[in-house]
């Protein structure tokens, strides 16, 4: 791979260095600033009273004992709220889309168990749980509706009565000639797959500080997102505020995953009382409340079929997608986001010429669903992966060769993938060679073969993925929605001090970008990446900005930082070339010097800021009046983002008493573009693909038939322990450089797209020989036993 | 119920004397009346481990720990394994292992594995991982966390 020509390389190489990161010794030192750790003079506390009906009128609301408790200090119930904030919704210009209004707290129906009715403040959190229980609500219950294919049908009882239907969102996606292919075909494999729910389970719960200054009229809520520019904006028109009187922090945030990609009522009702009461209020999640209203993930039902000639080329797939969104239509993603990207992205890394998908998103009584790690993809892949293996048995070819024979090659990028999505070169086909030679599939295969003489179910697994990273402009993150994430904004300033700052609309919550993104800031301007303190999280610091989701940072952050470092690195070397007397082609920067080259003529950046700020007369007025200051401000935008890609490969044993499914292999080949800092990627990959081992085989938000949720407490859903995942082989292909500024490819959620469909596979292929295709997940030990046994019974 | 008991406890080898209500979570003890907040609360019913400390050097969960019951107790937070500036060796470790990212499980990590590191001989990795399993981490899937406490474990011999 030859260096693109955007680096100079005689500065010293901070991007693609393993540097340690600078957010370590705070948080391991127990000095992080969590949002729980916020404690204001005079702070009081919220606890909300939550619906334990999944579907119901509320008929009236006694608040009187409550209020009359020791420590109390507010009561207030949804039309309190209501007086307080306006009313929003998630609106889409999709054709076949119904918005639905959010109410901060439930007005006169509740609609899934854990909506907020009533917020009650207080002094401490334990009176005002306290208080919570004095509270008496009357409901009347209503027909629950937990299953979507229920809930769609024209007679079902309507979750919103201003809405024509349940379904909130329903598109269609044809290319080619799907019926003709399928008659064509020499084999064709599907059927029914069922990837059901999920939540993120940050260890961190989310949390809100909100703090009114009557003084200035302005309103500070530090809470747990993900998106503070989208929160910022959001509440500018709730609360009928400016931009600037409105600031949102994210500080130290413990986890996001999606779950903090949405606005909630939570932070709406924060903001609310805090300006009513004049006093700085506080809300932290419990883990309950996390289980019951965060933004779920996934839940869908695929009816899938794929269609292939003798020589294993993909004729024809064609996919049937419902969605069971939940409640509310998510802000400001919309109920779209989940269900559309499945069907967005199924044919994923591979050639197919004839496609026929239609997605339906059904609203049911349960929690919202959003965004999550990966977002309809790890379905996509799962659906289409499984899809391919299934075929493949057919006709009696390896799962590899299938996939090589599909993928799309080398050189037939941009390829414009079946349901629209352009893919640009991305290294598709290198990615399966090297997953294959890394976890030595010759030999796999050898050992799987012996062992099955033995008896046992030892299985392989491959998945195969494409994503759109760094997306900009041209696309929206979810279909038809009002709002811009296609820039990101980056100020570099050098101030009077000589200090570098570098301020973002991007938010970290634990991907490192105050270490990544100073590699790259202090890379582009020739400083130390110590010396490059880095502004995250705060809407003061930009005017514009979103935050950190979709697999973005690293590209939006990473362009936009070398777009203005560049801008200011022009201007130190005009003031440079001046000081120094010399041509500004002869001037270097590094270390925090700037260089005369090839002289020992030279000067601190520090000294080079005193001169144009501080010292008059050393740089002329005309100069000054040209440069302004040593401070650049630009936004970037990828305009249409770029590809990643990876193989997943997997080795599996399911014993064949317990049925848990260990997996004693898994690699990761993944193409990111260029890595910023090897040990964050990694980082990124070995999380990824260890919650995808989590929606593989444990995690799972069950429902009963009244809507209840079985899975409230984190002993009923079971995420991974150290014990349950293995370790992660990962290896960065860094085949062709995108078109990105800086050559960045996003790297955030791929572990978790691939994993689900790897194991999947695997386990499929282990239980080959009982005729067992593994059509649902999570695969527990319960549903691998009723597999075996009705295979066993024929 | 609300009536207060007066406690005396001591936190990372300095005595505090409180009167606290008996309901009061040790985690909340820590965090609120002691400004410690580097113990974290991630689940409140002993799940994930994150609020974990050593009470008279056994590790335990500071979320279904009363205050009183820590009466007359040492408590071993993770403010005493190091400063910012100095860092104790098993954070270290975690440092050059890369093995946190959004750091919100790390205290409990670091206290179950100082625990660990202090009792048990944790010859191979599994030892490591079985030691760790009531310690949930969501962002680094514990492969770099096992390193960590493998370095840190393979460094202790001078203990």
């Amino acid at each position: 791979m030859s260096p693109p020509d955007d680096i100079d390389l005689t500065r010293p190489q901070f991007v693609g260095a393993k540097v340690m990161r600078r957010e370590d010794p705070r948080l391991l030192a127990g000095q992080g600033n969590y949002v729980a750790d916020i404690k204001r003079h005079g702070m009081v506390h919220i606890a909300f009273r939550r619906s334990d009906h999944a579907h119901a009128l509320i008929k009236s609301v006694d608040v009187s004992a409550a209020q009359a408790l020791d420590g109390v200090v507010a009561v207030y119930t949804g039309a309190d709220i209501a007086a307080l904030a306006n009313p929003y919704q998630a609106t889409s210009r999709m054709k076949n889309y119904q918005a639905t209004f959010i109410p901060p707290l439930a007005l006169d129906k509740v609609r899934y168990v854990g909506e907020a009715v009533v917020a009650v403040v207080a002094s401490s959190r334990y009176v005002a749980e306290d208080a919570l229980a004095r509270i008496e609500i009357e409901y009347e219950a209503l027909p629950v509706l937990v299953d979507p294919e229920e809930s769609l049908k024209p007679d079902a009882p309507k979750l919103h009565d201003d809405l024509e239907s349940n379904i909130l969102a329903a598109r269609e996606f044809s290319r080619g000639e799907v019926d003709e292919a399928f008659a064509a075909a020499a084999q064709t494999a599907g059927g029914r797959f069922h990837f059901t729910r999920t939540t993120p389970v940050t260890i961190e719960a989310r949390a809100s500080v909100a703090e009114y200054d009557k003084g200035a009229r302005s309103l500070t809520l530090h809470c747990t997102t993900q998106i503070p520019g989208i929160v910022r904006d959001k509440l500018s028109e709730i609360f009928d505020l400016p931009g600037p009187r409105i600031r949102v922090i994210a500080p130290d945030v413990g986890g996001g995953f999606g779950g903090k990609t949405s606005l909630y009522s939570e932070e709406i009702v924060a903001c609310a009382i805090a300006r009513d009461l004049g006093k700085p209020v506080k809300w932290v999640s419990d883990r309950m409340e996390d289980l019951m209203t965060t933004g779920n993930a996934f839940d869908e039902i695929v009816d899938a079929e794929i269609a292939i000639a003798e020589d294993g080329k993909i004729l024809g797939v064609k996919a049937d997608v419902i969605g069971d969104v939940g409640a509310y239509s998510i802000y400001p993603w919309t109920a779209t986001i989940e269900p559309v990207q499945v069907v967005s992205f199924l044919p994923g890394p591979y050639r197919i010429d004839n496609y026929a998908a239609r997605v339906r998103a059904v609203a049911t009584n349960k929690t919202l669903t959003g965004a999550y790690r990966g977002v309809g993809r790890p379905i996509s892949v799962f659906v289409m992966d499984r899809l391919l293996d299934m075929a493949a048995r057919k006709i009696g070819m390896d799962p590899a060769e299938i996939r090589r024979r599909n993928l799309v090659n080398d050189d037939e990028f941009p390829y414009k993938a079946a349901s629209g999505l352009v893919w640009d070169k991305s290294a598709f086909q290198a990615c399966l060679r090297e997953a294959a030679d890394g976890i030595g599939y010759d030999d796999l295969r050898r050992e799987q073969e012996a062992a099955r003489a033995e008896g046992r179910w030892v299985g392989i697994g491959i998945a195969c993925y494409a994503e759109l990273t760094g997306v900009g402009s041209r696309i929206a993150v979810a279909p038809g929605m009002p709002i811009n994430t296609g820039t990101e904004t980056c100020n570099v300033a050098i101030d009077s001090t000589g200090a570098v700052t570098a301020s973002f609309g991007l938010a970290s919550q634990g991907q490192g970008m105050e270490t990544t993104l100073a590699q790259v800031v202090a890379q582009e301007l020739g400083v130390k990446v110590e010396d490059v303190d880095i502004v995250l999280g705060d809407t003061a610091s930009v005017s514009h900005g979103t935050g950190t989701y979709a697999s973005r940072g690293a590209v939006f952050g990473g362009g936009a930082g070398i777009l203005a470092a560049k801008a200011v690195h022009e201007k130190i070397v005009r003031v440079a070339g001046h000081l120094l007397e010399a041509a500004e082609e002869d001037i270097e920067t590094g270390d925090g010097h700037v260089r005369v080259k090839g002289t020992d003529k030279s000067m601190t950046i520090r000294d080079l800021a005193r001169a144009l700020y501080s010292d008059m007369g050393r740089v002329p007025k005309d100069m000054r009046d040209e440069i302004d200051n040593l401070e650049a401000t630009k936004v970037y935008d990828p305009f249409f983002g770029t590809t990643t890609s990876a193989s997943h490969m997997c080795l599996v044993e399911i014993d064949p008493e317990t049925y848990k499914v260990e997996i004693k292999r898994y690699i990761v080949v993944e193409d990111c573009g260029r890595v910023i800092n090897p040990s964050i990627a990694d980082g990124q990959a070995h999380g990824g693909v260890a919650q995808g081992v989590g929606v593989a085989l444990m995690e799972e938000v069950v429902h009963d038939a009244a809507g209840q949720i079985l899975t409230a407490s984190l002993v009923d859903y079971v995420v991974p322990s150290a014990v349950e995942i293995p370790s992660i082989d990962v290896v960065h292909v860094e085949a062709e450089l995108p078109g990105t500024v800086g050559g960045f490819r996003g790297l955030g959620e791929g572990g978790t797209i691939g994993a689900p469909a790897c194991i999947a596979n695997a386990i499929s292929d282990a239980l080959s020989p009982l005729g067992i295709e593994i059509m649902e997940i999570p695969a527990t030990p319960e549903r691998l036993f009723r597999l075996v046994e009705a295979a066993r019974a024929g | 119920m609300t009536a207060k008991i007066s406690i005396a406890v001591s936190v990372n080898g300095e005595n505090h004397v409180a009167e606290v209500e008996p309901r009061l979570l040790l985690a909340d003890f820590l965090r609120e009346n002691l400004d410690l907040t580097g113990t974290h609360v991630g689940c409140e019913h002993g799940i994930c481990g994150a609020c974990t400390v050593l009470m008279n050097g056994d590790s335990v969960r500071s979320c279904l720990t009363f205050a009183v019951q820590a009466d007359g107790a040492e408590i071993e937070t993770v403010e005493s394994l190091g400063e910012i500036d100095a860092l104790g060796p098993l954070q270290q470790a975690f440092r050059e292992h890369h093995a946190l990212q959004c750091g919100f499980c790390t205290p409990g990590m670091l206290m179950t594995a100082t625990d660990m590191l202090r009792k048990y001989p944790l010859e191979t990795d599994d030892d490591i991982r079985d030691g760790l399993s009531g310690n949930i981490c969501r962002c680094t899937g514990y492969q770099n966390i096992v390193a960590a406490v493998r370095s840190a474990a393979d460094k202790r011999g001078g203990n």
